[in-house]
């Protein structure tokens, strides 16, 4: 066995899990911080991709700046829909279950509408960068992966200093674990999970210019990252976001050499099998509570 | 009612319907949507069983409505097996995956067991892309009789039979299942697992009895779908739109009671059937996504809901 | 001498690095009525769910002469523990005659699966409604309860299956003197049928007036163990949890 190729499969492996943490590191925050069920989280991935597609071909922008000018409106998106959320079924109490079938809905209605207005072809970017590849020796670095990496992992390393340091990310921290003493702060545990969301949202829409650099994208390509996004998270500990880094590791690397050894077309189950195994022995992580 | 005299009624309506039809209709188109839109009173059944009876969502409905399609393709390549015993083979694989995967998952949260489903079917999905010998990507054919069987006219009239009768049997299940023990232990499950289990209703038992059933059974109206195509590739079987369907008619329709379903689907199914002529697919899948997101925020407890004003 | 009906030895709870419970012993005879008092987050309810089963700890808990070891909690009702909650749990779509059938088909009969649902657990749930004095309300949708009745409620879905050993959970929290009475009496009458109550409460004169036998629990450990009047005046209970 050639050892270039294992070498090439590892860093692969390590470039796409920065990418894989900035995917899923949303749902560390909306299901492990704050326990809603966003499986919707892909549709807002894939709405990225989609608005950096088109800014990318009718102006020309890098993704990358899409991403960083649509980010506010993301944001807004998250903060809106968490408000629908809580309003139509947190507040009920019961059946968490519905709540999981509204965002089933909205990842269904999203991929459909996006059927809809761009058809189901592959849509990519064009940079200046996706083509190249810098090597070292016997190793590649494609900077369609690289790029994407280097910015996921900046946004992942800076929402856990900025959850950890600030006064607002502690107060984040805080709501899933106890409601009552925020209250006493003077601080409304509704608007924290709102405001909370709203990033959770807003990284999804980094993630998904990020995607578009990596691979061209489809519509149904979100239903195929719903194993990743929740697979990851529960391998590295619900609501840990150096977890989600661990997490993303062990996944980008398993898929990257199932890709290489074993064909492509074998990559999407590895992240769902690897969840159903994660699932079955292991359901709070190697991190979590 | 007791469950026997419902049965008897119901198959007896079933066998009604199909004698009737065969002898008045000529159009075979009206055949093939009906089969379909009974298929999915079979589906919506089915899927209510677990999720409505039991309240764990099961988003891979399509995963064991292909386990039923793919068993059957696998067993007419071995050997050309009667209908029957296709169809009961279909429920027995998607049964027993039903059984393997509660067994997996369903100790921890009902959320977990929904992401798992969802799981489930594309790995599934790529099994089967993967396998030869039930055709993988390419699909696979299904080599139907010259002359349909006990006299039939053609095999769309035998099929839309078929699929009756098995429309009687899975809602007969559902009502016994509703009125019986199991079905007062189940919604227990729903309303409250821990005060379940504190009452004595062996819950992981009785969940794994829900999966079961509720799989067997959308694998038993998977199984004949080759011999209504008569051919079978993966992304028609594994369609997103079996997942959304099995659930937004159950919620339309009313998850409470087993005459819900069978509500949501003759209304919604009916309703696809006299679109799909009219209006391109896509925004067909449109409308049944958005009426589940406008259902389930506003008429949670659907149209049964709003009679019962529960 | 015979062994007690419920022997708890050595029970131990951690959560995390949280101690919960470290060490507690508890004996209950057939019948007796105890009170189990102690400062919030002393481990009174964690104790409750050892009993029941939906915790799991160290130490050995003994029932009826068989060590539960790790027995479901649905096991343990069927064997004689029934288990009230702190907040109310009513099986919220169904009226408040169903929530008793749930407990009365599967905590008291042999083979709850093969039984049609007959018409005389019916009859044995409207007794039981009236003993609590719910039977006005036996059709009502158990989640439009007042708060007192969903008490009763839980009270009397206890009572449907068939305990020998009651915990009951801060059964009175939140209620006005004279429903303290209401609920309490329904307690006190537990033990004509036969059946001993833990009763895990705060306040004092509903404690006083129902044990025979008064634990304290602070922080995890047993501090004190006998009879009301005893108890009461122990230097170690009075500063630790009466505030003396």
């Amino acid at each position: 066995m050639s050892g270039s190729l294992f070498a090439n499969a590892l860093v692969s492996g390590l470039l796409l899990a920065g990418f894989y943490a900035a995917v899923s590191v949303g749902i560390a925050i909306a299901f492990g911080m704050l326990d809603v069920v966003n499986i919707a989280h892909p549709a807002f991935i894939l709405l990225g991709s989609y608005a950096a597609s088109v800014a990318n071909s009718a102006f020309g922008i890098d993704p990358i700046l899409t991403a960083a000018a649509l980010s506010p409106a993301f944001f807004a998106l998250g903060a809106v829909l968490y408000r629908l959320y809580h309003a139509s079924f947190e507040r009920r109490g019961r059946e968490p279950l519905r709540g999981l079938a509204f965002f089933f809905g909205i990842l269904f209605v999203t991929e459909v509408a996006l059927i809809l207005a761009f058809g189901v072809d592959y849509r990519s970017v064009n940079t200046g960068y996706i083509g190249t590849t810098w090597r070292f020796g016997a190793v590649d670095l494609p900077l369609r992966l690289f790029v994407p990496f280097v910015v996921s992992l900046a946004m992942t390393v800076g929402l856990q200093i900025f959850l950890s340091r600030t006064f607002f990310g502690r107060t984040v921290l805080a709501v899933g674990q106890d409601q009552v003493a925020l209250h006493l702060m003077g601080v409304d545990p509704v608007r924290v999970k709102q405001l909370a969301f709203g990033i959770s949202i807003a990284t999804a829409g980094v993630a998904g210019a990020l995607l578009v650099i990596i691979q061209p994208v489809q519509p149904s390509l979100g239903r195929e990252y719903i194993g990743l996004v929740f697979a990851i998270p529960v391998l590295g500990g619900m609501g840990s976001i150096a977890g989600t880094l661990v997490g993303a590791a062990v996944l980008g690397i398993a898929t990257s050499f199932t890709a290489t050894f074993f064909g492509p077309s074998w990559a999407p189950a590895v992240s769902f099998g690897v969840l159903l195994l994660a699932l079955a022995f292991r359901p709070s992580g190697l991190f979590g509570r | 009612m007791r469950t026997l005299t419902f049965t008897g009624i119901a198959v007896g309506i079933a066998l009604l319907v199909a004698t009737a039809t065969s002898v008045l209709v000529e159009n075979e188109y009206f055949f093939s949507a009906s089969y379909t839109v009974l298929q999915f009173v079979v589906l919506a059944t089915a899927w209510n069983i677990l999720g409505g009876f039991t309240g764990y969502v099961n988003f891979g409905s399509a995963a064991f409505f292909a386990l039923g399609a793919y068993s059957g393709i696998a067993l007419d390549k071995l050997t050309s097996a009667p209908l029957p015993l296709v169809i009961l083979a279909g429920a027995a694989v998607a049964g027993l995956v039903g059984l393997g995967m509660g067994y997996l998952t369903l100790r921890l949260r009902g959320v977990f067991f929904a992401i798992a489903t969802i799981a489930l079917a594309e790995v599934l999905f790529t099994l089967v892309v993967n396998w030869d010998y039930v055709g993988g990507a390419r699909g696979a054919y299904v080599a139907l009789a010259q002359t349909p069987p006990l006299g039939f006219r053609s095999m769309g009239r035998l099929l839309f039979t078929v699929m009756a009768l098995m429309a009687a049997g899975a809602v007969s299940i559902a009502r016994f299942v509703q009125v019986s023990t199991l079905g007062r232990g189940l919604a227990a499950i729903r309303d409250d697992e821990m005060a379940a289990e504190c009452s004595g209703v062996p819950t992981l038992r009785l969940k794994l009895i829900s999966t079961t059933l509720s799989g067997a059974l959308m694998g038993m109206a998977g199984a004949t779908f080759p011999w209504f195509l008569s051919y079978v590739e993966p992304h028609g079987v594994f369609s997103l739109s079996y997942a959304v369907n099995s659930i937004a008619m159950p919620l339309i329709g009313g998850m409470y009671d087993w005459a819900g379903p069978v509500i949501g689907a003759l209304l919604l199914g009916g309703l696809q059937q006299i679109l799909q002529v009219n209006v391109p697919a896509d925004w067909n899948l449109f409308l049944v996504g958005a009426l589940l997101v406008v259902f389930v925020t506003v008429a949670p407890h659907g149209i049964m809901g709003w009679t019962r004003r529960r | 001498m015979s062994e007690s009906l419920l022997v708890a030895t050595k029970v131990t709870k951690r959560f995390g690095g949280f101690v919960a419970l470290e060490g507690v012993d508890l004996s209950v005879a057939t019948g007796e009525r105890v009170g189990l008092i102690g400062p919030n987050g002393s481990g009174k309810s964690t104790f409750a769910s050892c009993i029941a089963g939906t915790v799991r700890g160290g130490g050995t808990i003994r029932f009826d002469g068989r060590d539960l070891g790790s027995m479901p909690p649905h096991r343990r009702i069927r064997l004689g523990i029934a288990r009230t909650f702190q907040i109310p749990r009513p099986f919220a779509s169904m009226t408040v005659l169903d929530n008793l059938r749930v407990p009365l088909l599967y905590a008291a009969q042999k083979h709850p699966l093969l039984q049609r649902s007959l018409g005389h657990e019916r009859d044995e749930a409207m007794a039981i409604l009236k003993q609590v004095g719910l039977e006005a309300k036996a059709d009502r949708v158990s989640r439009e309860l007042t708060q007192v009745d969903m008490r009763k409620l839980e009270l009397a879905r206890a009572i449907a299956s068939h305990p020998k050993l009651l915990v009951a959970d801060e059964a009175l929290a939140g209620l006005s003197p004279s429903e303290v009475d209401e609920v309490l009496a329904i307690l006190l009458e537990m033990k004509s049928r036969g059946v001993a109550v833990i009763l895990i409460e705060h306040i004092m004169r509903a404690v006083l007036r129902f044990s025979e036998r008064i634990a304290v629990l602070v922080a995890g450990r047993k501090i004190a163990d006998g009879p009301p009047g005893t108890v009461v005046r122990d230097p170690e209970v009075e500063r630790a949890y009466l505030g003396g």
